[in-house]
């Protein structure tokens, strides 16, 4: 009885009671679900462009950041690191389509998996070669200090770079639904996506157009690691954070980006909410590792392609 | 020449049913077999046997286990450590709480432990497939590891929290644990290794195996032939992670000696899905070739420059370790996608002709 | 046909691998030093590293090694992987006539070399972390964890919180959380602490720290700012502690209040949350920065690996683990021959007769930075286990507080409890230390 009060029935009273609490849980899930999906919009990506797994996103995140911070730790402005940057980036995504991603053409989706395990391997090497394993903090003036706000029940208590972060993930997605929608380019993109011979008939260069989509994606990687990192410094743990994409992208679908989004905010708040009013009093906490996993794998179970994903149509 | 399938007339049904039929290939591997159980021991270094050829065994059975379940039924799995690490926390729980039990029945015991786990995790297999099912899989990654942690009560409430693995024997020579004699323990573990290498051979060949290979290749079609998805399906998902828990048993018995979390954490997932691909999916053999690739190039790099009198600093090694590491696999996957055992099958077919090709 | 080729050669090579045992011709004192300078603890690694191999090479460069045996330092990095750290220490052990002594840096590694260690009689120098219940030397003959263990430096850390709030009564009914890696490590001190609890009549909340990430925190700062507790312990490794700091200030925590464990309070920890981390604080048992006489020696020292690193709390940490190295050969030296090198097994004697008297430090130019230290046969994390408090200023960590004891009549039958177990489980028969 008393177990079943603890899951049914105190987590809702503690909400009503101290609803200043439920409003800060749920900022700071959202706040981080929002990091989540700025590290799965560059999976999404590449995979609704070229059907690959990019499990290097990850890393590029990281390898972005790290070039981004090295720069400016040799003098450089931010500014121009920025755009140097991304000039590495696209030098990257150039290198991958020509060095792996074309000689690979036509395999199976597993290979090429494995082949951006490979690229996730050596960019850990050459970045770690690069800039060496220290933490480096970021210093970009990106607003951190705590806003206290006075609601009617309360005072909570909100990050100003978690709400920058918010407001870059928007303008993130604002810039990519409008390059994809009116570009000619976008356009392009989204005919690859669709049907790749398709698009090749009709005269879209398939070989470019994968450059740009890792090129973009890379920029989003530079965006999301700039984020991280003015969280955490950046170092090499940040690969290992942005595993936590990948149970936002089952959610959300592989291959839509309202869905990174969405499905980010979801698990964001999900789990924090989870941990707060479940995990902390029944299980003694640290159940963020996994609760996204769980929520992502039972809510498969009901929609097998993902909250927004292409309805999976199969036939003999 | 010297390699030939052709002139081999079988004559009865047995022996077309054998598992290795031609006489050339059974011979060979039973002298390897001999000579790992034999030569070995006897010629080896203790460093190589404890820290290169124990790991190698027990990744391979832990590889062999991937193999089944992503190789042979196409279900891609990211959840290799938590079943290693549900087999290597249960190993020890019922080892030191049965203690009468003889080691060689708690880590097959164990095995299946984790089987049961694996079932319970195969079940979203039903509905979601490729990429998808590979990132569920990751939740029994993270959910088991969290439970062996948060939970006493599989390490016997040990204040550390790291127990050390008990002392066990088999006829009279200690196996598990550290005071364990290197020759018992190489033996041991390479028991494991055989009985599951020809166990997992004949199932590939044997109806399940072939149940397993129809689903792979497209379920509906098998479904509609007459193979039920469910079974299948989840039978796999036992075996599978039976073999990734007795790798995971013997892995924190006969190698590091401790059980504890960390070494079954999700890179070790990632490793054995780089061994099954490296090594070549749906083979027995890419399995053992996969498992002895990833495991020793790392550690080939990271020696290599000793050996020809060059000294460069650790972590530039390191680095360099990551780099080529990353190129290598690009590049087999390149030159040969179908892994190391389709180089293996390729170099039978030129032996076929050799030294007189057309 | 030339992947064919590659494959083979590259497998053949690597079994090779193990055939190369081979002896060099080098003699001297091997010291094998298994580190990890690449990977997600690198911050950590990188310093702690650089301090240990940096001092041998000053005693070698200074004093031409100890009575002129010079000590061979060969690095092997693991990359904090339990597994590649054994493989190092198989690959290591034998080099050079045969490792003097080995120390981890990582809990797992320790954990999995413990037995193998014992079994090799190379002595472990877990300087402050590992196996705490290896402090009782009758079972752990070979696992020496001076100058403090987890145990003793959660006790040290409530006795610190006790003398600022004014004695120890004043713990009475307070509230404190404690915030762990959800790893074995973390959770190490959690049994001192309930009896610490009991015994001095505070409660403290339990925040476990997800650890595959480290960084999942939100939740926790989030309960932490509504149940407001009196004092934050935090018992973390890598990226998570940097987080919590950084959280910590976020929610206006009164950082003062916030103690880390000493792998918890480095320059790596504090620099990326910038201002806010000012005023944290935390154990340690070394002091930071260069203002020591050892320094000055190490100016004219050719191939330092330091550089930047020079006088952070983990470089110095690892000089003081290689000091005591130095100071362990030195004593084996003296009781089984001079100017010859001397084996594990004579090392771990001199680890348990190691007696570093304050003058010896002085002698030694580490005044400050060392505490002074005696171990027994009976137990090996020194018979006067402390902590000093450091706290973050902005620019440099300030040690803050004399010598804190531990109370080891809590910790010490918890000690004896755990080894005995253990020696049950193993069959062990406790040696006789009197």
């Amino acid at each position: 009885m008393e177990t079943l009060y603890l899951i049914f029935i105190d987590p809702f009273v503690q909400m009503v009671v101290e609803p200043a609490f439920l409003v800060e849980v749920l900022i700071g899930g959202l706040t981080s679900g929002v990091m989540y999906s700025l590290v799965a919009l560059g999976f999404v990506l590449i995979f609704k462009a070229s059907g690959i797994f990019n499990f290097a996103q990850g890393i590029f995140v990281l390898f972005a950041a790290l070039n981004f911070v090295g720069l400016m730790d040799l003098g450089v402005h931010p500014i121009l690191a920025f755009i140097i940057t991304i000039g590495i980036m696209t030098a990257l995504a150039f290198a991958v389509d020509r060095l792996v991603l074309r000689p690979l053409v036509n395999q199976d989706p597993i290979i090429l998996f494995m082949a951006t395990i490979g690229i996730a391997f050596f960019l850990e090497g050459f970045g770690e070669t690069l800039w060496g394993g220290d933490v480096r903090p970021v210093r970009v003036g990106i607003p951190d200090a705590a806003l206290f706000w006075q609601l009617g029940f309360g005072e909570i208590l909100v990050q100003s770079a978690d709400l920058f972060a918010g407001v870059i993930a928007a303008f993130l997605v604002t810039v990519l639904a409008l390059f994809f929608h009116f570009t000619p380019v976008g356009r392009a993109l989204r005919a690859v996506a669709d049907d790749h011979q398709a698009a090749l008939s009709v005269g879209i260069p398939l070989n470019n157009i994968w450059v740009i989509v890792w090129a973009v994606a890379g920029f989003v990687a530079l965006a999301a690691g700039i984020m991280w990192g003015a969280k955490l410094g950046v170092q090499f743990a940040l690969s290992t954070i942005a595993l936590k994409a990948l149970p936002v992208l089952i959610l959300g679908g592989f291959t839509s980006i309202p869905g990174a989004i969405i499905g980010g905010l979801i698990v964001g708040a999900g789990e924090k909410l989870f941990e707060n009013y479940w995990g902390v009093p029944l299980l003694e906490g640290a159940t963020e590792d996994w609760f996204a996993y769980i929520v992502a794998m039972i809510f498969l179970f009901f929609r097998p392609q993902g909250l927004f994903g292409e309805k999976i149509i199969e036939r003999v | 020449m010297l390699y030939r399938e052709a002139g081999q007339f079988k004559t009865s049904y047995s022996a077309d049913q054998a598992m290795l039929t031609i006489p050339l290939d059974r011979w060979f591997v039973f002298a390897l077999a001999a000579f790992a159980t034999v030569g070995v021991p006897l010629l080896a270094s203790e460093y190589l046997m404890v820290s290169i050829l124990i790991p190698v065994l027990i990744l391979s059975i832990a590889a062999l286990g991937l193999n089944i379940l992503t190789g042979y039924c196409g279900q891609l799995s990211l959840g290799t450590g938590a079943f290693m690490a549900a087999g290597a926390y249960l190993a020890y729980k019922i080892a030191t709480n049965i203690t009468w039990l003889p080691i060689w029945v708690v880590i097959p015991l164990a095995g299946l432990c984790a089987a049961a786990i694996g079932i319970a995790f195969g079940l979203p297999s039903l509905r979601i497939k490729g990429f998808y099912l590979a990132v569920a899989t990751l939740a029994a990654q993270f959910f088991l590891l969290w439970l062996f942690v948060k939970v006493p009560w599989f390490v016997n409430n040990s204040i550390s929290g790291v127990p050390p693995a008990p002392p066990r024997s088999v006829f009279g020579f200690q196996v598990t644990g550290a005071a364990a004699g290197n020759e018992a323990k190489y033996l041991f573990v390479l028991a494991f290794v055989i009985a599951l290498a020809w166990i997992a051979r004949n199932m590939a060949r044997s109806r399940i195996g072939r149940s397993w290979m129809a689903i792979r290749d497209m379920d509906i079609a098998a479904e509609l032939v007459g193979i039920r998805p469910l079974p299948t399906k989840l039978s796999a998902f036992a075996v599978s992670s039976f073999y990734c828990g007795v790798a995971g048993a013997l892995w924190a018995m006969c190698y590091i000696n401790t059980v504890e979390p960390t070494a079954f954490d999700i890179n070790r997932s990632f490793q054995v899905l780089f061994m099954v691909i490296v090594g070549g999916l749906g083979s027995v053999l890419g399995s053992f070739l996969g498992a002895a690739f990833i495991f020793l190039l790392p550690i080939f790099l990271n020696s290599a420059p000793g050996w020809i009198g060059y000294s460069v600093a650790s972590d530039t090694i390191t680095h360099i370790e990551f780099m080529l590491f990353g190129v290598l696999i690009i590049f087999f996957l390149i030159v040969e996608p179908h892994g190391l055992a389709r180089l293996w099958q390729i170099a039978k077919e030129k032996l076929r002709l050799w030294p007189f090709p057309y | 046909m030339l992947t064919k080729k590659l494959v083979t050669a590259g497998v053949a090579a690597a079994i090779a691998a193990g055939a190369v045992g081979v002896v060099q011709a080098e003699e001297g004192q091997f010291i094998p030093a298994l580190t990890y300078r690449t990977g997600p603890y690198a911050p950590g690694g990188i310093p702690t590293a650089n301090g240990f191999t940096d001092y041998f090479r000053l005693v070698n460069e200074r004093d031409g090694g100890v009575n002129g045996v010079k000590f061979i330092v060969e690095e092997c990095e693991y990359g904090y992987k339990t597994d590649r750290g054994v493989e190092c220490y198989d690959r290591l052990k034998d080099k050079h006539g045969g490792a003097t002594v080995v120390s981890p840096y990582s809990t797992g590694t320790t954990y999995a070399l413990i037995e193998k260690a014992t079994n090799d009689k190379i002595p472990i120098l877990s300087m402050g972390y590992g196996r705490t219940s290896a402090a009782d030397g009758r079972i752990f003959p070979y696992v020496f964890n001076f100058p403090a263990t987890y145990w003793s430096q959660a006790t040290a850390v409530i006795q610190y919180i006790a003398n600022e709030m004014g004695g120890r009564e004043a713990l009475n009914g307070q509230r404190f959380a404690f915030i762990y890696l959800d790893h074995p490590y973390g959770k190490e001190p959690i049994p001192t602490l309930d009896i610490l609890a009991e015994k001095f009549g505070f409660t403290y909340d339990k925040y476990p720290v997800p650890f595959a990430t480290g960084t999942e925190q939100k939740s926790i700062w989030l309960q932490i700012r509504r149940t407001k507790p009196a004092y934050i312990i935090m018992w973390g490794w890598g990226v998570m502690n940097a987080t919590a700091v950084k959280e910590a200030g976020n929610i206006r925590f009164d950082m003062s209040r916030f103690i880390g464990n000493w792998w918890s309070a480095s320059e790596q920890d504090v620099l990326p949350a910038g201002d806010g981390a000012i005023g944290y604080k935390g154990a340690t048992f070394n002091g930071s920065g260069t203002g020591y006489k050892v320094f000055d020696d190490l100016e004219g020292v050719s191939g330092l690996n330091g550089g930047d690193d020079m006088g952070t709390v983990l470089y110095n940490r690892g000089m003081v683990n290689a000091a005591y190295v130095v100071e362990a050969v030195r004593l084996a030296q003296e009781k089984y021959g001079k100017g010859k090198r001397v084996t594990g097994e004579q090392v771990r004697w001199a680890f348990e007769n190691l007696d570093l008297t304050a003058e010896d430090i002085e002698a030694l130019g580490l005044t400050g930075l060392m505490p002074p230290t005696k171990v027994t046969c009976l137990n090996h994390e020194g018979t006067n286990p402390a902590i000093l408090i450091q706290q973050w200023n902005g620019k440099a960590w300030e040690i803050i507080t004399d010598w804190i004891p531990a109370m080891t009549d809590v910790v010490r039958p918890l000690i004896e409890q755990d080894a005995a177990q253990y020696a049950q489980e193993n069959n062990i028969t406790p040696r006789d230390c009197s």
